[in-house]
C-alpha cells in the first residue's frame, strides 16, 4: 500500500498527469510477457527526469513503499511484474537519444529509447549498434541493459553488456552516480557499469545510457539448410566455428518447430527433416562471398540434405521466414506458451536438443526447440493451455528438468531473459550459496530497505540451500 | 467458450461477447505496442491493445467494472488493426474491443445522441441528408468565415469549433439526388457492376464519386446505382450498436440481391471492409447467413476491381508527384494496397513517391478527430511529417475520412498540397481524352 500522502507527493514529484492511478490504469500494469504472473501495483508514475526519480526513491525510502521499474515491459522473466504491489516506474517518458557521436563511435540515451529506433538513427549514418532482441521494435534500451538482452545477433558480435560503456543511475537511496566513460580503457574503480547491466533493476533505476557503436557491415548473405539427423546439424555448427568463420546468424529449428511452421506458412518445407539451420554471414563483399563459400562446402561435408543461397536481399528475407514465423507458428497451437532460454555451451547444443525431446515424450507435452544455435542458447518452447492444471503441472515438471539438464551439460539457467520471479527459485542450483552470499551482501549494502524491485533473483528470500522452492512458475496472476 | 457462459464471468452477456479464447490467446508479448497509434503517441499501457485486452479480461473475470473509465478507454482505439496484423497468436485486439463496446451498449444507458444518429439517422439516407444541412449553411452563409476570423469557434465546448472545420466543404446537393439509376458504359459493355455509394463520399465528397462512376463506364461498365441503399453499418458497429448495424446490414443485402450484377463496387474503404464483413457478421442468421456471404463474395474495392481489368489507357499526362495514404480500412481490412499504387502508377506524368509508414493510421478513424481531438492530432501530425517529406504536391487516398482527415492535416501545417481519391486522379487523366 502507498499512503495517501505519499500519492501527493508522486503527484506533486511527476506531474498529476504522470501519475496513475485507476482499476482500469492498475489492470494494465500488473503483468509483462512472462506467461501466468501477475501482480497489481498501487500505482505507476511516469517520471520525466533523473531528478524525479531521484526524489521517488527517496520517498519510497520514508514512505516505505516498493518501486518496480519498467521499461515496455516484454520481459520474459517476470523482472517488470510488481509482486509485491507498490509504484511501477514507466521510464519511457525519458525518450530522447541524446547524442550520436562519430568519432568516438558511441550514442548516449534515455532508457525510454526503442531499441530498433536507436538502429534506425545509427545505421542512418553508417553505424551499427548490433545487440537485437525479439521485441526490438516495442522493447527500450533501459530495459535492455537491466536485463542485459541478447538477440539473434550474439554469436558474432556478443550482448547488451558488451556495448555499454557508461551508464547514468540512480541508487535506491537517491543517489545519483555515473559509471565508465566515453574511454575504451578505463580501469578506475570497481566496474559498476557491469554490475548495473543484467541487475534486472533490483540494485539501481538506469537514467542514461552510454553505448559503443561500430561500423554497419558492408553485406550480408542468407543460407538455409536442411538436415536429417540432428548430430549432422550440431556438428556443422561447430565446424563451422572451426573453420574461422563467425557468423551473426547460425539460427536452429527442430522438427517439432518447422511442422508448426509449415502448419502456419505454407513455405514448402519439408517436414521430414530433423533440424534446419539459418546461416547468415556479414562483411565487406568480398569477405562475405568467401565466407559463405566456406559455409557452404562445411555444411556438405556434414551431409547437409539441401542448402539454399540468397542472392539478393529480398531473397534473405524469404529464408529467413521460417525462423521468423517460429515464435507466431507455436504460439497459434494453444494459448499459454512458456518460452525457456536454458543455455548450454555450443558443442553441447544437440545433447540438449535431445533431452529436451525426451523430457517432453517423457511429460506427454508439445515442445518445439527453436534458437541461436550458435551461442548455445536455446528456447525450448512449451506450448500448453493455463487453464488445464493437470497439463501446467506436467510443465512445471518439465521445466524444472529442462534446467537441470542445462547446468549438467555445463550450461546456464538464463541466456538471455533474467531470472526474475520465474526463474528465481532455480537460482541456488547455479550460484551455490556463497555466490548468493555475495548478491545478497551486494543488494543489501545498495538497498537496505529493499524498495528496489523486490522478490526477484531470490534475493530476499535465500538464506541457505534448499531444493527449489514453489512452483517454477511463482505465483499465479 | 463465450464468456458469458463462463462462472463467473457475468461482466458480458452472449449477444457478441468477445470469446474468453479469443482475450486468452494474448501472451502479452507487447509487440502490438510498436504499431499502436495511441499507445505511441501517450506511452501509457492503458492506451495499447495489449492493455486494453488486459481490462476486458479483467472485465470478464469480474475484476473490473463496466466503469465510465473502462468505456473511456474503450473508445480510445482507433481500431486500426495494426496490432493485429502483427499479432503473433492471431489476436485481433480491434476487433475484441468492438466486442466491449457492443456489450457496453447493451448493459449502460447510452446518450440520447447515439439513438437518434443510429436509430434514427443512418437508416435513413433521406434524414442524414437533412441534418447536413446546418453545416453546410455554417459553411456557405459565411458564418464559418466570420466564426474563424473573430475566434468565435474557439469559444464552443469540447473542441467544437476546431472539428467544426474537419469537413471539407459540402457540395450543394448529395449525389445520391444526381448519380443515374444506370449509367451505360462508354463504348461496348463488358461488365454490369453494381455501385454502393457510402453516405460519406455521397455527401461530403460527390464529386469523387461521380468521378468512379465515370472511370467505370469508360472501362466498359454498365453501373448501376440503387438509391435506396442505406448505410453500410460499421458506425453503428463502431459504436456497438449491433443491432442497427445488423440491420442495415440486412437491408442492404435485400437491395442487392435484386441487382443482377457481376460485383458490387465501392469507393469506400469503410463501405468495402464492411461489405466484406457482413458475412462475419451474420453468419448465425438463419435467413440471411447464406445471402451475406453471396454478398461479401461480390463485394470490392474500386481499385481491386479495375486492377483486375484491361483498362483503357488513352490517358492524358498529369504531371505531379503523387503519394499515397493506406487507409486502414483498406490496406489491413480488406488487403487492398498494392491496386491504387498500380493505378496511380500507370497515369503519365505521375512521379510516384512513398511516404514512410504510408500504412499508419491518419488519426481519422471514423468520428475520432471530433471525439478524441488531441490525440487525432498528434496522429495526423505524425503523418503530416511522413506526407510532407515526400515532397508530393498530391496525397491520394481511398477514404471519405482519411481524405476529410488528410484536407484537414494539410490546412493545419500550411503546406501545398492536394488531397485526392486516387480514382478521382484517374478520372483527371481520362477527361481530355
Amino acid at each position: 500500500m502507498i499512503e495517501q500522502s505519499a500519492l501527493s507527493e508522486l503527484a506533486g514529484i511527476v506531474g498529476k498527469e504522470n501519475l496513475l492511478t485507476t482499476p482500469e490504469d492498475l489492470a494494465c500494469y500488473g503483468f509483462d510477457a512472462t506467461p501466468r504472473l501477475g501482480g497489481r501495483p498501487d500505482a505507476v508514475a511516469k517520471p520525466g527526469s533523473t531528478q524525479e526519480v531521484s526524489k521517488i526513491l527517496q520517498l519510497a525510502n520514508r514512505a516505505g513503499f516498493k518501486v518496480v521499474p519498467r521499461g515496455a515491459g516484454t520481459n520474459l522473466s517476470g523482472g517488470s511484474v510488481p509482486i509485491a504491489g507498490g509504484l511501477v516506474m514507466q521510464m519511457n517518458r525519458l525518450n530522447r537519444i541524446l547524442e550520436i557521436d562519430s568519432e568516438n563511435l558511441t550514442a548516449l540515451v534515455e532508457p525510454g529509447v526503442v531499441t530498433s529506433d536507436l538502429h534506425a538513427a545509427v545505421e542512418a549514418i553508417g553505424l551499427f549498434y548490433p545487440p537485437d532482441p525479439g521485441s526490438m521494435t516495442v522493447s527500450t534500451m533501459g530495459g535492455n541493459v537491466a536485463e542485459n538482452a541478447g538477440g539473434l545477433r550474439g554469436l558474432k558480435y556478443g550482448v547488451t553488456r558488451d556495448y555499454v560503456m557508461g551508464l547514468e543511475v540512480v541508487l535506491p537511496s537517491g543517489d545519483v552516480i555515473t559509471t565508465g566513460g566515453k574511454t575504451v580503457k578505463n580501469v578506475t574503480g570497481y566496474d559498476l557499469t557491469r554490475l548495473m547491466v543484467g541487475s534486472e533493476g533490483t540494485l539501481g533505476v538506469i537514467t542514461k545510457i552510454l553505448v559503443r557503436l561500430i561500423p554497419k557491415p558492408e553485406t550480408k548473405k542468407t543460407m538455409l539448410v536442411y538436415y536429417r539427423t540432428l548430430g549432422d546439424a550440431a556438428e556443422t555448427v561447430s565446424s563451422i566455428i572451426a573453420h574461422r568463420v563467425i557468423p551473426p546468424t547460425l539460427e536452429f529449428l527442430d522438427n517439432v518447430t518447422v511442422r508448426c511452421v509449415e502448419q502456419y506458412i505454407h513455405a514448402g518445407l519439408p517436414q521430414d527433416m530433423e533440424a534446419i539451420l539459418l546461416i547468415e554471414v556479414d562483411g565487406p563483399a568480398s569477405v562475405v562471398e568467401e565466407d559463405a563459400a566456406k559455409v557452404v562446402d562445411v555444411c556438405r561435408q556434414h551431409n547437409a540434405a539441401e542448402i539454399q543461397v540468397s542472392r539478393s536481399a529480398e531473397d534473405s528475407l524469404r529464408l529467413a521466414a521460417g525462423r521468423r514465423a517460429a515464435l507466431p507458428a507455436l504460439a497459434r497451437i494453444k494459448p499459454t506458451m512458456v518460452l525457456e532460454d536454458a543455455t548450454v555451451p555450443r558443442s553441447q547444443v544437440a545433447a540438449m536438443v535431445r533431452r529436451v525431446q525426451q523430457i517432453a515424450e517423457r511429460h506427454g507435452l508439445l515442445i518445439g526447440t527453436f534458437g541461436h544455435a550458435g551461442d548455445g542458447n536455446l528456447h525450448p518452447t512449451i506450448v500448453c493451455d493455463e487453464r488445464d492444471h493437470d497439463e501446467m503441472e506436467r510443465v512445471e515438471r518439465a521445466v524444472d528438468e529442462i534446467f537441470h539438464a542445462a547446468l549438467e551439460l555445463g550450461g546456464t539457467l538464463s541466456g538471455e531473459h533474467g531470472i526474475g520471479l520465474s526463474k528465481a527459485p532455480f537460482m541456488t542450483l547455479e550460484m551455490k550459496d556463497a555466490g548468493m552470499k555475495a548478491m545478497v551482501a551486494i543488494k543489501r549494502a545498495l538497498d537496505p530497505n529493499n524498495i528496489l524491485n523486490p522478490g526477484k533473483m531470490y534475493l530476499d528470500q535465500f538464506t541457505q540451500s534448499h531444493e527449489p522452492m514453489g512452483g517454477v512458475l511463482g505465483p499465479r496472476s | 467458450m463465450r464468456m458469458a457462459e463462463r462462472d463467473g464471468h457475468k461482466a458480458f452477456a452472449p449477444k457478441r461477447a468477445p470469446s474468453y479464447d479469443d482475450v486468452l490467446n494474448c501472451i502479452r508479448c507487447g509487440l502490438c505496442l510498436s504499431v499502436c497509434p495511441t499507445y505511441r503517441e501517450t506511452g501509457t499501457e492503458t492506451n495499447s491493445p495489449r492493455g486494453r485486452v488486459a481490462m476486458i479480461r479483467a472485465a470478464a473475470e469480474g475484476k473490473l467494472e463496466l466503469s465510465r473509465n473502462f468505456v473511456d478507454h474503450m473508445y480510445r482505439c482507433l481500431n486500426c488493426g495494426a496490432c493485429a496484423a502483427v499479432c503473433p497468436s492471431g489476436v485481433e485486439a480491434h476487433e475484441i474491443v468492438i466486442d466491449a463496446r457492443v456489450e457496453i451498449d447493451n448493459k449502460l444507458p447510452q446518450p440520447a445522441i447515439k439513438k437518434w444518429v443510429f436509430e434514427g439517422l443512418l437508416p435513413s439516407p433521406a434524414r442524414l441528408e437533412a441534418a447536413a444541412w446546418p453545416l453546410r449553411l455554417f459553411q456557405r452563409s459565411g458564418l464559418q468565415w466570420l466564426a474563424e476570423r473573430t475566434g468565435l469557434l474557439n469559444m464552443l465546448p469540447y473542441n467544437l469549433g476546431k472539428t467544426a472545420q474537419l469537413p471539407p466543404k459540402l457540395p450543394m446537393s448529395p449525389l445520391r439526388h444526381r448519380l443515374p439509376e444506370v449509367t451505360p458504359a462508354r463504348g461496348e459493355r463488358r461488365y454490369r457492376v453494381a455501385f454502393f455509394l457510402g453516405c460519406a463520399q455521397s455527401l461530403l465528397f460527390a464529386e469523387s464519386s461521380a468521378a468512379t462512376v465515370r472511370v467505370l463506364a469508360r472501362n466498359g461498365a454498365e453501373v448501376v446505382t440503387p438509391r435506396d441503399s442505406v448505410c453500410c453499418g460499421m458506425p453503428a458497429m463502431a459504436y456497438g450498436d449491433l443491432d442497427t448495424a445488423l440491420r442495415l446490414a440486412r437491408r442492404n443485402i435485400d437491395i442487392f440481391e435484386r441487382i443482377d450484377a457481376d460485383v458490387i463496387v465501392t469507393d469506400c474503404a469503410t463501405c468495402g471492409e464492411s461489405g466484406k464483413q457482413y458475412r462475419e457478421w451474420l453468419k448465425h442468421d438463419p435467413v440471411y447467413s447464406e445471402k451475406a456471404e453471396a454478398y461479401s463474395s461480390r463485394f470490392m474495392d474500386i481499385s481491386e476491381f479495375l486492377a483486375g481489368i484491361p483498362l483503357d489507357d488513352r490517358l492524358s499526362e498529369v504531371k505531379a508527384r503523387v503519394t499515397y495514404h493506406d487507409p486502414c480500412h483498406l490496406v489491413r481490412g480488406q488487403g487492398v494496397s498494392s491496386q491504387p499504387r498500380k493505378l496511380l502508377q500507370m497515369i503519365p506524368g505521375v512521379d510516384f513517391v512513398e511516404m514512410k509508414e504510408a500504412n499508419w493510421c491518419c488519426g481519422g478513424a471514423g468520428t475520432y478527430a471530433m471525439t478524441h481531438y488531441e490525440t487525432s492530432m498528434k496522429i495526423l501530425d505524425r503523418k503530416m511529417a511522413n506526407a510532407a517529406e515526400t515532397d508530393a504536391e498530391v496525397i491520394a487516398s481511398g477514404c471519405p475520412v482519411c481524405q476529410m482527415q488528410l484536407g484537414y492535416g494539410v490546412r493545419r501545417a500550411g503546406l501545398e498540397m492536394q488531397v485526392t481519391h486516387a480514382i478521382a486522379l484517374l478520372d483527371r487523366a481520362y477527361r481530355d481524352r
